[in-house]
């Protein structure tokens, strides 16, 4: 068996997701090559090629694939393809992006966003926002597979795999990149926080989301919030946390002023620690919280801003 | 320019759902079921095209059993002018759906086909993907904003993407594949009117044989299960004690 992962890069910095898929693709076995595809991506190799586990890094390295586009890393991936039994990324936006054009040019199914390894053949995977978890085999020849990197632990470094760059330039006259707008934000990015603090309808306006900030500033912390929350007009809706939303797994994930509605419990509740703070005594979001604590939130966040 | 949207049949969005005893998969029985959200946003953004006067034609498309008629009645009283309904009763893969769907696009040649990015039970987020790959056309994923006429070159449609770190913006030849995130619009709600209308609008059945489709799939669903419970916890009585718990106990601070 032999396993190809597709590394993500932003930057020139190697992603951090890559080295959970690792820990996938390890816990899958066989040998494990990494694609790195990308305009100037020396460096990021480099890095690939410490990731423990790895055998070989593959590098292409041609603006043809400066902008992770899916239609030429699609095609590149299909040239790879039949030297390997699995093609692995990370479930993130490039990775859900690029995988399922690979399986369909080869005609198999693809598995998303596995959160277990039962063999090399067979995962389990969540379904209906994480309320069920189906257990799925596959008889392709080809596995394509994204992975929920939060469900594997990542690789350390210390290897020291061969570096061997690749010829193969796709077309790429399907589509063009015009630009990019990435969030300039301190905060981390929601998807991959440790710690998330998240607002709901009790938050009252959007004003009051302020009140959330010292305290993710404190806790290097993304700000999330529930569906009411947006639907109230308070914050944006790429705040949502929810089934609809983003799907967050943290170490820590503080819900204050939000119900618990199902809806919005899909989003979160694989979290390490859940702590609730919310004036309504009954609220649902108790039943899943480590930690409550009732009270009014105005009172409660300034208090817990200047404690932290 | 005739625009093409995909929807799904799929469980409403509130619904608790339950696993079957057997753990064969989850029970649909009696379950409410509704438009996949993706999906109404999907509808909604083809027709702001077409009131913008970009998009001429739209037609639904759904793949499923016959209930799913139902949400084929909805996206024409949203404003689709005419709906085809693959009609098929197995449990169909991403794969097979895109394949369904390439059928239909070789027949009725889209300018644009519109599918959401994810349906919310299979959460797979492939089919747009895969239908793109099949039928050679470029992809614009997750949508936060899909562009024509001013600032955008003839023959191109311009979106915006979510991705991780932001947003990307890229140009894709038409005819193009272009998959709904949450934030490209907000839904417009069938007036009645509309929805008596919608019951006379055109609805073509046709089968997975007469696309020369076979209903396959590499993938064999094992077993479903309920996810692990969530304990709750204890209530703390002050944040101080809170932040005692979280150092000490939990040991995340």
């Amino acid at each position: 068996m032999s396993i190809l992962v597709l590394a993500e890069h932003h930057n020139g910095q190697l992603a951090a997701g890559t080295a959970h898929v690792v820990g996938a693709a390890r816990a899958i076995g066989g040998d494990i090559d990494l694609l790195v595809a990308g305009e100037n991506v020396g460096g990021v190799a480099e890095a690939a090629a410490r990731l423990d586990g790895v055998a070989r890094v593959r590098v292409a390295d041609n603006p043809a694939y400066a902008h992770q586009l899916p239609e030429p890393l699609a095609d590149l991936l299909v040239a790879l393809a039949d030297e390997y039994s699995h093609v692995l990324a990370a479930a993130s936006t490039e990775g859900k992006n690029v995988l399922p054009r690979l399986a369909a040019l080869k005609d198999v199914s693809q598995i998303s966003e596995i959160l277990g390894v039962e063999s090399a053949d067979t995962f389990t995977r969540p379904i209906y926002a994480g309320n069920a978890i189906a257990t799925v085999q596959s008889s392709d020849p080809l596995k394509v597979i994204t992975v929920r990197t939060t469900a594997f632990d990542a690789v350390s470094e210390g290897g020291a795999a061969s570096i061997e760059a690749l010829d193969y330039i796709a077309d790429s006259a399907r589509s063009r990149f015009i630009g990019e707008e990435l969030a300039q934000s301190e905060r981390p990015e929601l998807g991959g926080a440790r710690v998330v603090i998240s607002g709901g309808r009790g938050m009252g306006n959007g004003d009051n989301f302020k009140l959330l900030d010292g305290i993710a500033d404190k806790l290097g912390a993304a700000v999330g919030a529930s569906r009411a929350a947006v639907d109230a007009g308070f914050v944006p809706n790429d705040m949502q946390v929810g089934q609809t939303g983003k799907i967050v797994a943290p170490d820590l994930y503080i819900a204050v002023g939000i119900s618990g509605a199902i809806q919005h419990l899909a989003g979160m509740k694989d979290s390490k620690v859940i702590v609730a703070i919310n004036k309504d005594d009954d609220a649902p979001i108790f039943q899943v919280a480590d930690y409550g604590l009732v009270g009014d939130l105005f009172e409660i966040l300034p208090e817990l801003e200047q404690k932290l | 320019m005739k625009v093409l949207v995909a929807v799904k049949r799929v469980i409403d969005y509130n619904v608790k759902i339950r696993v079957k005893a057997d753990h064969s998969d989850v029970d649909l029985t009696n379950v409410k079921m509704a438009m996949n959200p993706f999906c109404e946003i999907a509808v909604e953004e083809a027709v702001r095209l077409k009131e913008k006067g970009v998009a001429s034609e739209i037609v639904a498309v759904t793949v499923g059993p016959k209930a799913a008629q139902e949400q084929l009645r909805t996206a024409l009283a949203l404003g689709a002018d005419r709906a085809i309904h693959v009609e098929t009763d197995e449990r169909v893969e991403s794969l097979t759906v895109a394949k369904l769907l390439k059928g239909v696009v070789d027949e009725e040649k889209p300018d644009l086909v519109i599918l959401g990015k994810q349906a919310i039970d299979t959460d797979n987020n492939q089919t747009g993907q895969m239908l793109a790959a099949l039928t050679d056309m470029g992809q614009g994923t997750f949508a936060s904003e899909v562009a024509f006429g001013e600032g955008v070159e003839a023959g191109e449609v311009r979106v915006t993407r979510e991705i991780d770190g932001g947003l990307q913006t890229v140009a894709l030849k038409l005819p193009a594949v272009v998959t709904t995130d949450l934030r490209l619009n907000e839904p417009r709600y069938a007036k009645l009117p509309d929805i008596m209308k919608a019951k006379k609008k055109p609805l073509e059945t046709k089968t997975p044989e007469a696309l020369g489709v076979a209903v396959s799939s590499g993938l064999t669903l094992l077993k479903v299960e309920t996810p692990a419970e969530r304990k709750g916890g204890v209530k703390v009585g002050s944040v101080d004690e809170l932040i005692d718990k979280l150092k000490n106990e939990a040991k995340v601070l």
